[in-house]
């Protein structure tokens, strides 16, 4: 066993967290409370190569391996979540499905310009009426001649708005099998006549990323625009999961490693009855059990994407480091503004941020219960 | 034009810092270890210098004076853009050993501008760059804020008191920079530090192996008193603590 950073994953870490604190950190506040989405912010991460870090460089990539991603994520979550969501989606959730399952033509069309941080690409899986349960989707793709004609709506669609935004892949019912619904993937490219996105607004977390509503109307695409097979949707959203899964845990472990700075910061400066509030035990003990709980999630994490760079299978450990990740973000920054008293509660102070940022670990890209349903699966079987 | 830039591996500046023996050697347990910023910012111009398309800098290569343990930080000045580095496989106890330690290498690899940071973080010295130029036998430009290169000679601005110089130097000579020379330190790229494995860094043996100094023991600074607020209604009172307790006035 090795615990051991390569030389390369350090720097990486050192690299994007003094990028997170030069670059982020002086604006996040602003951005939050302006719920504005910041396209420079989102160019200089691409300048950075911090988009497709995982591909190979024929697609624009950097051709590292998952755990350097997942650092990256950590790092930026650490100072501002809206920054990472708009990152981890971006990778995840619009690149993934088209290096993973698209041909060399679409591969090509695509993955260098997404790579940049220039263009933004979506990942249209959630509708108002089918959330966890995503086979109750409705939105339809019929096949007319050498056309799909899509219909229906999603919703929570991250980068789906942004003015860079250039598409997205669309999970659709595209016929019927024995009763059943056949899902299909298709990638459908910003200004398609019959193609409409709606940015969404009043968040109460990830509040300067970009959340859409797509809608679909008539919307007639090439034939060829099928993101693999015809009925492959469900396992490209359950492997596009898999992997997003890792980048949600990655948020949930740097907004920890943030919140739990932040309190162990601010208690070591604060002073109640002649001393740092941080010396009476009963606040050193929040901070021993916060840092324990980091150092489990982290190990977990690693572990899971280190299981993904060997090829081996890592779904159980996704789900898990998801849900524990996502847990123990809201645990830490709970305790995080508890230590903050008052001022914990104001938004001149950070930690007021990361306490509402938490908050959609537990829900997105899984809930906690789904995540629990995907792991009691494999150990109960 | 060739470039060298003399980069010192330093404690992140906001290290706390510890001593341990009984004060007499710095604790690096748990450091976290930079480029030092002065030398960063060296390499940062040095990076501009070559970028710009009226010069004519075929390569900058950065060294250190360190042991295995530097190495991080020397990949660290290649992913931003240095093409080699070399290391001096040494010890670095005082200035003498490094500025010597620099000379001998330069002496069999001449470079045409060789920058040196002002001075290094941790200890402050401000000695290497002169030193180094004393031993080269070469021109130093100290506290230069600008550089810039023109046809064969290059031109500087220096802060003095209460102004600035402007002069001008042929090389080779010896760089000593400090704030001003470039904006703020690069983030290298996800691709600098991919290259960065499969750039050059070679180890050499030293020239010297030792030091003219000795250090015998390390205190702190006094910590900053706690601040005494005074109402600021109560004029007399901040006049009495100002006579009696700070004895200032």
């Amino acid at each position: 066993m090795n615990f051991e950073l390569t030389e390369e994953q350090q720097m990486i870490r050192d690299t994007v967290r003094d990028f997170a604190e030069r670059e982020i950190k002086p604006l996040a506040q602003e951005l939050d409370e302006k719920a504005e989405f910041s396209y420079d912010i989102t160019a200089k991460m691409g300048e950075l190569g911090l988009f497709g870090m995982y591909l190979p460089e024929k697609y624009g990539g950097q051709d590292l391996d998952t755990l350097s991603y997942i650092i990256a994520v950590e790092e930026l979550a650490r100072i501002d979540s809206s920054q990472a969501a708009t990152l981890a989606a971006h990778n995840s959730l619009g690149i993934g499905p088209i290096y993973y399952y698209g041909n060399e033509e679409q591969k090509m069309k695509y993955l260098p310009q997404l790579c940049t941080g220039k263009a933004l690409w979506g990942f249209g899986l959630t509708e108002a009426n089918a959330g966890s349960d995503s086979r109750g989707t409705k939105t339809t793709a019929k096949q007319e001649g050498d056309e799909w004609v899509i219909d229906g709506s999603k919703i929570f669609i991250t980068n789906g708005s942004a003015d860079i935004n250039i598409g997205s892949a669309v999970q659709v019912v595209s016929g019927e099998e024995n009763g059943r619904k056949i899902f299909s993937t298709i990638l459908v490219d910003k200004g398609t006549p019959g193609f409409k996105t709606v940015s969404m607004h009043g968040k109460m977390m990830w509040r300067a990323s970009d959340t859409a509503e797509l809608y679909f109307d008539d919307c007639r695409v090439p034939k060829d625009n099928l993101l693999g097979k015809i009925g492959e949707g469900s396992h490209i959203m359950l492997s596009t999961l898999d992997n997003g899964r890792l980048s949600i845990a990655a948020m949930g472990l740097g907004l920890a490693q943030g919140a739990f700075e932040l309190a162990r910061d601010y208690g070591n400066e604060r002073k109640q009855f002649g001393k740092a509030v941080n010396k009476f035990q009963v606040n050193a003990f929040k901070l021993a059990d916060m840092a324990l709980k980091i150092e489990l999630a982290r190990n977990l994490l690693y572990k899971a994407c280190w299981l993904k760079d060997e090829g081996k299978a890592f779904g159980k450990e996704s789900a898990m480091a998801k849900l524990y990740c996502s847990e123990i973000a809201k645990e830490v920054a709970d305790e995080a503004v508890q230590i903050h008293g008052g001022y914990g509660l104001m938004k001149d102070y950070d930690i007021e941020r990361h306490y509402r940022d938490q908050r959609l670990l537990q829900i997105g890209e899984g809930t906690s219960e789904i995540q629990r349903l995907v792991i009691a699966r494999y150990v109960n079987s | 034009m060739k470039i060298l830039v003399c980069i010192s591996n330093v404690p992140d500046t906001t290290t706390k810092i510890r001593f341990t023996d009984n004060n007499t050697a710095f604790d690096a347990a748990g450091v976290q270890w930079i480029i030092n910023p002065w030398d960063e910012l060296a390499l940062t111009r040095a990076l501009e210098l070559k970028e710009a398309s009226d010069t004519s800098i075929e390569t900058i290569t950065v060294i250190n004076v360190g042991p295995q343990s530097t190495e991080p930080t020397i990949r660290k000045a290649l992913a931003i853009g240095a093409d080699d580095a070399v290391r001096v496989d040494a010890q670095a106890p005082d200035a003498y050993a490094v500025a010597a330690n620099l000379a001998g290498y330069i002496k069999e690899n001449p470079y045409d501008i060789i920058f040196c940071g002002i001075d290094s973080s941790d200890y402050n010295g401000s000695l290497v760059g002169g030193m180094l130029a004393e031993f080269l036998e070469l021109p130093s430009v100290s506290s230069v804020s600008k550089l810039d290169i023109e046809g064969d000679t290059v031109k500087m601005n220096r802060e003095i008191d209460g102004g600035s110089e402007v002069l001008t130097t042929p090389t080779p000579f010896v760089a000593i920079v400090q704030k001003g020379i470039a904006l703020e330190p690069r983030i290298p790229s996800m691709r600098g530090i991919m290259m960065a494995r499969k750039k050059p860094l070679n180890v050499v043996p030293p020239a010297v192996d030792e030091a003219l100094t000795e250090f015998i023991s390390y205190e702190l600074p006094p910590s900053k008193a706690a601040c005494k607020m005074v109402d600021a209604e109560n004029v007399k009172e901040l006049v009495d603590l100002l006579h009696n307790e700070a004895k200032v006035i």
